[in-house]
């Protein structure tokens, strides 16, 4: 059972008892996998990511400071490595060449070597980051380059091979319109593909983009959105647009070449802990503090794709929409998503947006 | 005029129809010589053009009368239904259908997703190792801070007072414009466990800011209809030092297990049956109706409540994870109005349920 239904899980969500849930969304089933058996609080997820190698397997980081292996094929946890120093928990995982890169609460962020044979408590590379880190993100295109940023803790970018110095250090906005320093409390931070630059989503309800390649050190591009927290963040597929949510659980899609808001999703009711969008069709899963995972089309036309409740405190990260399944398993998604599942879904009109959203044949309400 | 005169004996109402019935016949009809045919004939089923709706009518007396007297109409078609089906029913005895369940809007209700399953290990686990874990393991026993928002007016004082009789272990403290920020450490370092803020508008309590201290979620609600002791009608005597029982109805989904248990940790574990006093916390519709009775056994069956103490109805607006932060706290749950969406979200809105066990009365209820 484990098998095959591991594989097939569309989206992979952590929770706060310790728990990673598979989802599959075909057959509108979540899998619960837990390392001991048991949930526990400990256990905590707080960061997951891909492991090197196509999506066979997930590094789940826990708030015990270990960071278990996943594997997606045989559904098991394979084993786990447990990454002393500092304090406080994971705010971000990556997996390069071999190493394993975790940064934590307190700001330090180790590189460790990840192979079976060799798991010394030693780190490889050991840098000090600066407290309150909120969030570190590796570059999907230059595996050794990490960007970290945090409360009171401006985005620095980190080049691994590097020098103990990093790379490109953000600088603080000018003082507003009171000549008052404006805070810093970066929350999410994305690399753009394409080119080098940086989205950062802020804890004062700010969306800044940075541009390392330019001389400027301060933000190329800054909006705002809401009177909220944004707690999370994800890059949109076309690559021009982010899609940010609040501790509101408004989630909200922004312009990244003009800085306009193009639109707003509605569903989710607590604060929103993780949002990662489909590498290519336009689909997005959010997850949140209301203990339900779901999964939103973003245009064409805007609304709830499929709602799924776990009966469990959903704490943050999901891993990527898996790309595995053929254009067969999503067009049957799809055709299912035209049953109504919720009256949330199939919006007809999406606050603020100028799409004229036309409305799917066989999707009007009983 | 003269008509009118002549046609005084019999009940003036019904001339004046038939007057506007020939009236309207002599319109359609375009005939010229009503005058000695209007006051004999009864009034013909009138040839009105097809189309034609009572509204039509220009004059307000006429157009009244017409309508009076379709309404008339409609209610006798009723009844006459009415005695032929149950004439119908009656002649066919057992074989009869059963009654059809008449709509009620609680009966269009769309069925909530996330009710919770008892048996729900995940959900059971979570509850375990939650906020208020130790108040259930009853390692800690609640102590309450009760205040209001700054500069409070009578009513708020007074409710303020009833509410400290109401919960055990509570104390009033005047707010004297404190930040709650600056209360909230304070009240940790003293061990209070739970922080109960009334908030005021025009002279009368509308708000309630219930947060559970260490760091335990803080839910925010509004409230509604609040009466205090003197305005209740038969009340009881004030009510005594004992603890007195809880109930909770109807708090079945997960968010509202979270708001039961919320309002269950308010009060000590051990309740004085002796006492013979309870509080109810009913929730309906996603109000929640507060309570306070003395009842009495008066045989097996038959139980005998005075209501005491205040009463008021709250609804949640948000529950926020952590102690009180509006601006930067995590909201577990936000209560949001979608303007288009009226109807249906009355019945999809989170209806916090529990598995009643509550039936009619207040007979051993006691939250365990």
């Amino acid at each position: 059972m484990a098998t095959a239904a591991a594989r097939w899980n569309h989206v992979w969500v952590g929770t706060e008892t310790g728990i990673l849930k598979g989802v599959n969304l075909q057959r509108k089933q979540a899998a619960n996998f837990t390392a001991g058996g048991q949930p526990r609080r400990e256990e905590a997820v707080s960061a997951l990511c891909w492991g090197t190698g196509g999506e066979t397997q997930i590094l789940v980081g826990c708030a015990d400071r270990t960071v278990k292996h996943f594997s997606t094929e045989d559904g098991i946890f394979q084993g786990q490595r447990h990454c002393p120093g500092g304090e406080g928990i994971f705010r971000g995982l990556a997996q390069t060449d071999g190493t394993l890169i975790t940064c934590v609460d307190s700001g330090i962020l180790r590189v460790w070597c990840d192979n079976d044979k060799n798991t010394s408590s030693d780190p490889l590379l050991e840098l000090r980051v600066g407290p309150g880190v909120c969030r570190m993100r590796q570059d999907p295109a230059h595996p050794h380059v990490v960007a970290t940023g945090g409360k009171e803790n401006a985005l620095k970018m980190w080049d691994l091979q590097g020098s103990e110095e990093p790379v490109f250090r953000a600088k603080n906005v000018r003082n507003d319109w009171l000549d008052l320093r404006v805070p810093i409390w970066d929350q999410d931070i994305q690399f753009l593909p394409g080119s080098q630059k940086l989205v950062t989503c802020t804890g004062y309800h700010q969306v800044r983009v940075y541009d390392p390649a330019s001389p400027q050190r301060r933000p190329v591009l800054e909006t705002t959105y809401g009177e909220y927290p944004l707690t999370a963040m994800t890059l949109t597929p076309g690559g021009n647009s982010v899609i940010v949510g609040n501790t509101h659980g408004q989630l909200a899609e922004i312009d990244l070449r003009q800085g306009r808001l193009l639109g707003c999703l509605k569903g989710l009711a607590g604060s929103v802990r993780g949002l990662q969008c489909h590498p290519s069709k336009p689909l997005l899963a959010s997850c949140g503090l209301d203990r339900v995972l779901r999964i939103h089309r973003i245009q064409n036309p805007r609304g709830l794709e499929h709602k799924d409740e776990p009966q469990e405190p959903q704490e943050p990260s999901k891993v990527p929409l898996e790309d595995t399944e053929t254009d067969e398993l999503w067009a049957s998604l799809e055709a299912a998503a035209k049953r109504k599942l919720s009256d949330l879904e199939q919006t007809q009109g999406a606050l603020q947006t100028r799409r004229r959203k036309k409305k799917r044949p066989g999707s009007t309400s009983p | 005029m003269a008509k009118a005169g002549e046609k005084s004996s019999s009940s003036w109402k019904k001339s004046l129809k038939r007057k506007a019935a020939a009236e309207e016949i002599q319109e359609a009809a375009g005939a010229g010589d009503g005058a000695t045919e209007s006051g004999v004939q009864p009034p013909k089923a009138a040839a009105f053009p097809p189309g034609f709706s009572i509204s039509e009518i220009k004059n307000k007396q006429r157009r009244h009368l017409m309508f009076t007297r379709w309404k008339q109409q409609q209610r006798k078609e009723k009844l006459a239904a009415k005695k032929k089906l149950k004439k119908e029913r009656e002649a066919l005895g057992d074989k009869a259908p059963p009654k059809p369940v008449p709509k009620t809007i609680d009966n269009q209700r769309v069925y909530d997703e996330t009710t919770v399953d008892p048996n729900d290990e995940e959900v059971a686990y979570d509850e375990s190792t939650d906020e208020f874990a130790s108040y259930f393991n009853k390692q800690t026993s609640p102590k309450i801070l009760i205040t209001t928002s700054d500069r409070p007016h009578g009513r708020t004082v007074r409710l303020c007072e009833q509410l400290s009789t109401v919960i055990p272990n509570s104390h009033v403290y005047y707010r004297r414009g404190l930040a709650l920020k600056k209360i909230i450490p304070q009240c940790i370092a003293r061990e209070f466990t739970d922080l109960i803020v009334i908030n005021e508008d025009r002279k009368t309590p509308n708000g309630l800011i219930l947060s559970h201290l260490p760091n335990g979620p803080t839910a925010h609600f509004k409230m509604s209809s609040v009466r205090l002791r003197k305005e209740i009608k038969r009340r009881g005597k004030d009510p005594t030092e004992h603890i007195p029982e809880i109930i909770l109805n109807n708090f079945t989904t997960r968010l509202g297990h979270s708001i039961g248990r919320m309002f269950a940790s308010l009060f000590p574990h051990n309740p004085q049956f002796i006492g013979r006093q309870v509080a109810t916390f009913h929730n309906q519709r996603d109000y929640i109706f507060f309570r306070f009775h003395r009842y009495i056994f008066r045989s097996e069956k038959k139980v005998g409540i005075q209501e005491l103490g205040p009463r008021f109805t709250i609804k949640l607006r948000s529950l926020q994870k952590g102690t009180f932060d509006s601006k930067y706290g995590e909201y577990e749950w936000v209560h949001k109005v979608c303007a288009y969406c009226f109807k249906k979200l009355i019945f999809k809105v989170w209806d916090k349920r529990v598995g009643g066990e509550r039936a009619s009365g207040i007979a051993n209820g006691c939250w365990a």
